[in-house]
């Protein structure tokens, strides 16, 4: 399970002190914060919220009482290479067919936001920012795809498929201001989550128009014994395959030693 | 309350309940111990039908077969039923073969392939060979019945394979026959154990019996030999090409197959041969229908992503 607590009061004070001495003057900042900058998780892991707290400062009064301002929060997982494959049916038999190589391609994806993405901006905006499943860029390789029709289709597949393995979420509503000037953002981290460092971003927008964003990263790692097995057979794999044999090597002689009536 | 049984696989990657897969694994042992076979087979399809990923239940079924044939050959080698000189020949055609195969293995895999290829031979082996199976012991069941005494017939007529060159005394098989079957044959049954898992006993036996005319008392003993060495090659060599070797789920259907073949030997004792073989061979044909079914159903979703597997450094 997660380690560590996520957020603490303290630093979010010290956050909005340091972002009113940075910026005087009228202009809205947004920041977020981690209590931790490492998350580990071990064998039992089952998926869990990430709670993160920001803050909004030097904030219009009046648009604020409106309610105009808005956040969308976002964690990105490590780009990784993906390819998306199509399966046609040849004498009766389901193969994969065509495919499309993409790059790039962060591994998981979860967005909160305070309202729905077209209630905030217009999409135009969103695909600028490439924020959300279906706003962001999905890289081809190079030389991964076949023509541009393909290409158009399994761009569409990509995201679907992502949101079925439950690696990417938006979760709408789930920027909520707890004052004026603080927000929490509840975050979805799958069981499946990959390892590596993730990077979450915040973006402010006023009367739908973005106005800043602000980062902060996490690395989120394996822990434990299944860890260290994962290691070991990618770091040490000659050993590791040799310590395989071993293993079952003895395990059959074990077992003729035990149950031997000879 | 699942939790305390479950138990992470590292390298499948996927949360399993440690006594199915236990459970599994004394199950194929037990009828592994019933019939004299070793059982992968019958492991790699179960764990792929239990959402492993195939390339990891192939490489993990390779390295739990080491501990069946080990013990297995460790008895014949006792009892001298074991013919050294030939077993090591095979070893030598079933290295190069599973060096091949492992090369086949890893194109496979980046091409997407490797699930429909590794179903594929399974529906064509089991179906075959439990087709075969089924074929004889019903045939064997009616002579039975008829009065007569049911026995493999060693076949003492030479065939082609005696007449090629290169050939080659075994005392412990008490055969004068050419090499150049053997290294096939050897690296035929390499080739499937990197692919598919196997050891490659229920394809190898009846191999040496039929081609190669061994005596059958030192056939299951030199098979399992062979397979001992084959096997642990090839899971070195999956462990350091493909890195799918998982080690934690390995050891379950170790532990496990270890105990149920004690058990099942015994009541494979009692059981008669031919009786046997026709069980063996229905559950041999219901996997392989389980496999083939699956080929021609329409998938749920027509699309999947993977990671795509970088070739060469980067």
């Amino acid at each position: 399970m997660i380690r560590a607590a996520l957020s603490t009061l303290t630093l979010l004070a010290s956050l909005s002190i340091a972002a009113a001495q940075q910026l005087p003057g009228n202009k809205e900042t947004v920041e977020i914060g981690l209590s931790t900058d490492t998350i580990a998780i071990t064998s039992g892991f089952r998926g869990t919220d990430l709670t993160v707290f920001g803050a909004l400062d030097n904030a219009d009064p009046l648009i604020q009482r409106q309610g105009r301002y808005d956040v969308v929060v976002v964690l990105e997982g490590p780009q990784r290479s993906f390819v998306v494959r199509r399966k046609d049916r040849y004498l009766g038999i389901w193969i994969n067919a065509e495919s499309v190589a993409f790059q790039n391609i962060p591994a998981s994806y979860s967005l909160a936001s305070t309202r729905s993405l077209q209630d905030i901006a217009v999409p135009k905006v969103f695909q600028q920012l490439g924020i959300g499943v279906y706003n962001m860029y999905y890289e081809p390789m190079p030389d991964g795809f076949d023509s541009s029709q393909s290409l158009k289709e399994f761009t569409a597949e990509l995201p679907r498929l992502k949101l079925k393995q439950r690696l990417y979420t938006q979760r709408i509503g789930d920027v909520q201001f707890l004052s004026a000037t603080l927000f929490r953002a509840t975050l979805s981290l799958p069981a499946n989550v990959p390892v590596g460092k993730h990077v979450a971003r915040a973006f402010l927008f006023r009367n739908g128009e973005f106005l800043r964003e602000s980062s902060t990263s996490l690395n989120i790692l394996k822990a434990g014994l299944e860890f260290r097995i994962y290691r070991a057979a990618n770091q040490y794999s000659l050993l590791y395959g040799l310590f395989a044999v071993f293993l079952a090597v003895i395990t059959g002689w074990m077992g003729r030693l035990i149950f031997r009536k000879d | 309350m699942g939790f305390p049984l479950g138990i992470y696989l590292p390298i499948a990657e996927i949360s399993v309940n440690i006594f199915v897969l236990f459970g599994m694994g004394a199950a194929v042992g037990f009828l592994s111990g019933m019939f004299g076979v070793g059982g992968g087979f019958l492991i790699t399809p179960l764990l792929i039908f239990y959402n492993i990923p195939p390339a990891v239940a192939v490489a993990t079924g390779a390295n739990q077969v080491i501990a069946s044939s080990f013990s297995g050959a460790l008895t014949h080698f006792k009892r001298g039923t074991l013919d050294v000189k030939l077993g090591t020949l095979l070893v030598i055609g079933g290295v190069v073969g599973a060096a091949i195969g492992i090369y086949v293995f890893v194109l496979l895999r980046e091409l997407g392939q490797l699930d429909l290829i590794v179903s594929l031979l399974y529906v064509v082996f089991l179906s075959t060979i439990g087709g075969l199976m089924l074929y004889e012991s019903v045939q064997a069941m009616r002579r039975t019945r008829a009065g007569q005494l049911a026995t493999l017939k060693r076949p003492g007529q030479h065939n082609w394979v005696h007449r090629l060159p290169f050939k080659m005394r075994f005392r412990a098989s008490k055969i004068y026959v050419s090499i150049i079957p053997i290294l096939v044959l050897g690296g035929a049954i390499g080739f499937l154990s990197s692919i598919m898992g196997v050891g490659g006993g229920f394809i190898m036996v009846p191999a040496m019996i039929y081609l190669l005319k061994m005596p059958t008392n030192v056939v299951v003993g030199t098979s399992s030999y062979q397979i001992v060495f084959v096997t642990a090659f090839t899971t070195v060599m999956q462990a350091t090409t493909n890195q799918s070797i998982d080690i934690v789920l390995a050891f379950l259907l170790m532990s496990g197959g270890v105990i149920g073949a004690q058990y099942g030997a015994r009541i494979g004792q009692k059981l008669r041969g031919e009786q046997l073989r026709a069980l063996l061979a229905l559950l041999v044909l219901a996997v392989g229908l389980r496999l083939a079914i699956e080929l021609f159903v329409t998938p749920d979703d027509l699309y999947s992503v993977g990671l795509a597997v970088v070739t060469g450094a980067q």
